[in-house]
């Protein structure tokens, strides 16, 4: 195996990708969580149920919906299109809201987790020790709930580097644009170059690998244990 | 003297509280009742953790929730401090940083209370580089009242903050409790199910049953009610006395102690002359005679008293309370064959036997 054979381009994408998908997830998923885990409301089951949906869906079902949203017809690549000028379909962008999508249970659950450990309770503490809603959610239910955004980001993070089928269906396979480790590690393979596909798959298990390790170590460590 | 105006309605799937109350902002307010009486509930509407749609709540002069005008101070404006049942310390701090966590959040102009003096008070110095996680329970609700002082409340609720404590550890709490009542001009809000354990504390006693205020008043007042004897639990029938030390008669291990101008003799207790102390004459201590006898006895406290009220008879069971006015009011137990044999009335003078005295600091287990 010879390691100047090896393409990086794939590897920046996939990098690119994932902590793109991850920062965009904690933006979006943390009120959404916040809101599951503290909601009375009976329509939690509903939205709950369509968050973990990527969990059970196909690869396909879910890239195949998407395609047509994103396309220059879309629900979203059709405005997209007509007030940028270009494309979402077969885009990075479009990457990126394909694998937010297709991720994001793995956000939300261990943060809604999280949040439901801590409960109302320390909050109640923090309110009556002068702390506003925002202040409270800062300073007392925020660090609490660390263990659970490292959960999130780690599995967002992996999740979305193993992805394939839902960027195989939303981003094509572009060249320094959308090909990202595990497409190219399949197009190596198609074309017989298995010493490219080992460099690529070697990398991606010792790198998935030394993250969860790296994870769980310092979990061990953490202050905060909520039973 | 103002006062503290509170009506509040909530409703949950199998249970209701519906109160209309009025009690002093000085002093200690105890709110007992068993579980399930609503009292935790009422202690949350005070604070504005729940928001009863209908509410309507006055402390001293400021309108704290009016529901006819809209008005709900949120929990974080309103100059509380709250104790809860578990300590509810930040796991993420240190004991330093959960006591300045409220302090920090004060203006400087408003703080009434340093770090150093509730250290002080509440005996904290050695502990606060630590963890909540390695305290013990009584010193993490120590830290929990001083976390709260902190915040210089013109208002402290307390939600059965010993409930989760063994007997040595809530013998550990009260002197601070004690304390807190006597050094600082806080009037404090103090949910319980027992009452033995603030026997030492309460100064007015608001009695809650199925949701809903049975008696409210001064503590001796709603103790010595006879429809409310048995209400409490069974070792608290009886009332609570606030007395003077008088004098020490230490050769035969007696400190005399006076009410009114009424006087007892009680265990030597280690008080200057001129403290006060209260004391719980429990009924079924306390035996009627209609003279003075006249060969000599060996009942140190005979109090001249006169018959008050008989309370109900009951075919089933053999004694009956009577309430009598000793200076205070006071009840005695005695069985109904007595109450026949004697031919008791009100308006009748007689005496009052007591045969034990208890301290109320001596919490008792149920």
């Amino acid at each position: 195996m010879d390691p100047s054979i090896m393409d990086w381009q794939p590897v920046w994408i996939t990098l690119k990708l994932a902590a793109t998908t991850v920062s965009v997830l904690l933006l979006i998923g943390t009120p959404i969580a916040w809101w599951l885990a503290h909601t009375p409301s009976r329509a939690r089951v509903w939205v709950e149920a369509v968050v973990a949906l990527p969990l059970v869906l196909p690869p396909t079902v879910l890239g195949f919906y998407l395609l047509i949203a994103l396309g220059a017809n879309g629900v979203i690549g059709g405005p997209f299109q007509s007030v940028t000028g270009s494309s979402l379909a077969f885009s990075f962008a479009g990457l990126v809201i394909a694998s937010t999508l297709y991720s994001f249970p793995f956000v939300v659950q261990p943060l809604q987790g999280a949040f439901e450990a801590s409960g109302r309770t320390y909050l109640e503490a923090a309110w009556s020790l002068r702390a506003s809603k925002w202040d409270a959610f800062l300073s007392v239910a925020s660090p609490m709930a660390v263990r659970g955004y490292l959960t999130a980001i780690v599995l967002g993070f992996a999740h979305t580097l193993g992805e394939f089928g839902v960027v195989l269906m939303v981003g094509g396979n572009i060249p320094g644009k959308t090909k990202v480790m595990s497409i190219a590690i399949y197009d190596h393979v198609e074309a017989l170059e298995y010493s490219q596909a080992h460099w690529l798959s070697v990398g991606l298990l010792l790198f998935s690998f030394a993250v969860l390790l790296m994870v769980y170590a310092f979990n061990r460590r953490l202050p905060v244990h909520i039973a | 003297m103002s006062t503290i105006l509170s009506r509040f309605r909530v409703e949950y799937k199998q249970f209701r509280l519906d109160t209309d109350l009025e009690f002093p902002d000085e002093g200690v307010t105890v709110i007992f009742g068993r579980s399930g009486s609503g009292k935790t509930t009422l202690l949350r509407c005070l604070a504005g953790l729940e928001r009863s749609p209908t509410g309507h709540m006055k402390f001293g002069g400021q309108v704290w929730q009016d529901a006819s005008h809209n008005i709900f101070l949120p929990v974080h404006r309103r100059p509380i401090g709250m104790v809860f049942q578990e300590a509810r310390l930040f796991p993420h701090l240190t004991v330093r940083d959960n006591l300045n966590y409220g302090y920090r959040r004060i203006a400087p102009e408003q703080r009434k209370i340093t770090f150093g003096q509730v250290t002080d008070l509440m005996d904290l110095g050695s502990l606060l580089e630590r963890r909540p996680q390695k305290l013990s329970g009584g010193e993490q609700q120590r830290v929990a009242i001083g976390r709260a002082l902190l915040t210089s409340p013109q208002l402290l609720l307390m939600d059965e903050p010993l409930a989760n404590l063994d007997t040595q550890r809530k013998q550990d709490i009260l002197p601070f409790l004690m304390r807190l009542r006597q050094e600082m001009k806080l009037p404090i809000v103090y949910v319980t199910h027992s009452l033995s354990e603030v026997l030492q504390l309460v100064d007015t006693l608001v009695l809650l049953k199925d949701g809903k205020s049975a008696a409210s008043g001064p503590a001796n007042e709603v103790l010595s009610r006879l429809d409310l004897a048995g209400t409490t639990g069974p070792s608290t029938v009886g009332s609570v006395l606030t007395t003077t030390v008088v004098a020490h008669e230490t050769e035969f291990g007696l400190t005399r102690v006076q009410f009114r101008d009424r006087s007892l003799y009680i265990p030597e207790q280690p008080l200057e002359v001129g403290s006060s102390l209260r004391v719980h004459l429990l009924a079924q201590d306390i035996s009627i005679a209609l003279g003075k006898p006249e060969t000599p006895t060996s009942v140190l406290n005979m109090l001249p008293a006169t018959i008050l009220e008989i309370g109900p008879t009951d075919p089933k069971r053999s004694s009956v309370n009577i309430k009598l006015d000793a200076g205070e009011p006071i009840l005695a137990t005695i069985t109904r064959k007595s109450l026949a044999h004697l031919q008791l009335k009100p308006g009748m003078q007689v005496y009052a036997n007591v045969k034990a005295v208890k301290m109320v600091h001596e919490i008792e287990e149920y």
